[in-house]
């Protein structure tokens, strides 16, 4: 308990960090909101105008204060509006939000399906032909860019085999299968390795041979003791890849046309929507920084060794 | 074990040859180039692999196999300039904080954390936004997000040298603090940091490449492989060439470092190496 409240606490100093960050990344951009309103407006201003202008939003005030008033504008789910749409940021975050959750959800998914079984084949027939296929599949996966994986897979299932749609066609089943696939792939190739070590590392401790002594099936040692040891390294892979796979739905979800948070941000930069940006980089962070938070919690509960504050680990 | 030793030795020669002969590749791209890369040829456009194209050509008629060679002296050397800048930055940072401790070492500590609370690439993509395109801004937004590693790696090491005799025996004769980290700490922490670096490039690679595939990088017509994609992307159900061809560039040469990657990791690996 004491140490849930120690993390939690920990986060207040990174919140903060994200939201100067992401509040000083407008700053950087040299965009001043002021003119370009008024240029969007085509009118031709004064500097007393502009002024004016600027008292009146209170960027004539120093940048911390400006930075405080944006934070409670922000707690009170005010991100300004979009420079292209001109509608409200925050909303469309949300409205996109669900579509990139489901995309991610769908892509962790898949990848615990492929990789558990492929890399427990692999570490139990370890040196054996299955072996060398897995980690040869592992190893290409690992080397191909998400975005090379997309064309390909869009070009052999989409094109050539007609199986899926190329481009999504709202939310649907056979739409979020390729984009579904692509992230899967990268995740399991890496995943299938450190599962097979973990596991390979696992069953060189005695308790299997114990185990073994005693006629315990080697199936049910398997399933009873080595995969719960291997719940760790994966949740841990999971908190690790939840940075890049926010970073790849971005990319994948722009070659897709899934209508998420990531090509949301793709298509605000190339219209240098400034604010639909800084939602998003504010927002993936703090999504990151919560999932890193409930993971080093979680590990508490699967691992009693943590939990009894064992400092060798 | 002898023939497992050989084993690894050969494979880092081979491995390594293979990885010097893509770096002089992308050196001298321009006297491996079978065609001009930007001569435009309207004639010819999307033309499909043949006896004189080898790779086809794309939308305005360039040959490109030439591009894809001359794409790799970008992708490959900004790459490599990544890894150089932030693992010679990092180290340096890390030795100096796990050298001299104290507060300096608790504040550089702090904000290496910070950026490692950050999700990369998308911290990248923003600064990267902000910075606008360019293979030099691009470079530099994945170089803000990867330092830390580095300098993570070498303050750890460090730290684990720091107490040995022999630092301890420099500090006794009087050698200057600059002298005992240059001359006695450096020579014993490299390795894990090597190994790192090779083990890097594959992925900064793929990063440097999807941040141009995003526009944010390479900006055409500079013959770059992420770009080259992003640019032929509409034509993959036609010319599927102009696609996939960059692409697989990426791939092998990601391979080949990645093996080369592998084969310094087990040179460097004491179990593997006794």
């Amino acid at each position: 308990m004491k140490y849930t409240c120690k993390r939690i606490l920990q986060l207040i100093p990174i919140l903060f960090a994200i939201t100067f960050l992401s509040f000083a990344m407008m700053r950087l951009a040299g965009s001043d909101v002021i003119e370009q309103k008024m240029q969007n407006t085509g009118q031709v201003v004064s500097e007393a105008q502009l002024n004016a202008a600027r008292e009146e939003l209170g960027l004539d005030k120093p940048m911390i204060t400006q930075y405080f008033v944006w934070l409670k504008n922000l707690l009170h789910g005010d991100m300004g509006v979009s420079y292209v749409s001109g509608k409200n940021v925050f909303d469309t975050f949300i409205e996109k939000l669900p579509a990139t959750i489901l995309l991610t959800v769908s892509s962790i998914l898949l990848t615990i399906v492929i990789s558990i079984p492929l890399g427990i084949i692999s570490a139990v027939y370890q040196n054996k032909i299955i072996d060398y296929i897995i980690r040869l599949l592992s190893f290409i996966g690992n080397s191909m860019p998400n975005f090379f994986v997309a064309l390909v897979l869009m070009y052999f299932l989409g094109i050539q085999l007609k199986l899926f749609p190329i481009i999504s066609r709202g939310i649907s089943i056979e739409s979020l299968a390729m984009p579904t696939l692509t992230l899967a792939i990268a995740m399991s190739a890496k995943y299938m390795r450190q599962i097979r070590a973990t596991i390979l590392d696992e069953l060189d401790k005695d308790y299997i041979i114990g185990a073994k002594a005693r006629g315990v099936r080697f199936s049910v040692t398997l399933f009873m003791s080595v995969l719960r040891a291997c719940l760790v390294t994966i949740i841990t892979l999971l908190a690790l890849s939840i940075g890049s796979l926010l970073g790849g739905t971005a990319i994948i979800e722009s070659i897709f046309m899934w209508d998420g948070v990531g090509k949301m941000a793709v298509d605000a930069i190339n219209m240098r929507d400034y604010p639909i940006i800084q939602a998003y980089v504010m927002w993936m962070a703090i999504i990151y920084v919560m999932v890193n938070l409930i993971t080093d919690l979680s590990y508490r509960l699967l691992d009693p060794r943590i939990r009894l504050g064992d400092k060798s680990l | 074990m002898m023939k497992n030793k050989k084993g690894i030795k050969l494979r880092l020669i081979l491995f390594g040859l293979l990885a010097l002969g893509m770096i002089i590749v992308a050196i001298f791209a321009d006297k491996f180039c079978p065609f001009d890369p930007l001569q435009q040829d309207l004639n010819s456009a999307y033309l499909a692999p043949d006896g004189v194209h080898i790779m086809g050509t794309d939308a305005y008629g360039r040959d490109m196999f030439s591009r894809i060679i001359m794409g790799a002296r970008i992708s490959i050397i900004s790459t490599l300039s990544l890894v150089a800048i932030i693992s010679i930055v990092g180290t340096i940072i890390g030795l100096v904080c796990g050298y001299f401790g104290g507060k300096i070492d608790m504040l550089v500590m702090r904000i290496s954390d910070m950026f490692l609370a950050f999700p990369g690439l998308v911290f990248a993509i923003a600064i990267a936004a902000i910075m606008g395109g360019g293979v030099a801004n691009a470079v530099v937004a994945l170089a803000l997000i990867s330092w830390p590693k580095y300098a993570r790696i070498a303050r750890s090491q460090t730290l684990a040298v720091k107490n040995s005799t022999y630092v301890t025996a420099a500090v006794v004769i009087g050698d200057s603090h600059i002298r005992i980290m240059k001359n006695h700490i450096l020579p014993n922490i490299w390795g894990p940091i090597l190994v790192t670096a090779v083990l890097d490039i594959g992925t900064m690679l793929m990063e440097l490449a999807g941040l141009s595939f995003l526009g944010l990088g390479a900006q055409p017509p500079v013959a770059e492989w992420g770009s080259m994609m992003s640019t032929g992307r509409s034509m993959l159900q036609t010319c599927p060439w102009v696609v996939l061809s960059p692409g697989l560039a990426i791939f092998i040469s990601v391979i080949i470092f990645n093996l080369f990657g592998d084969s310094i990791r087990d040179a460097f690996d004491p179990k593997l190496n006794n």
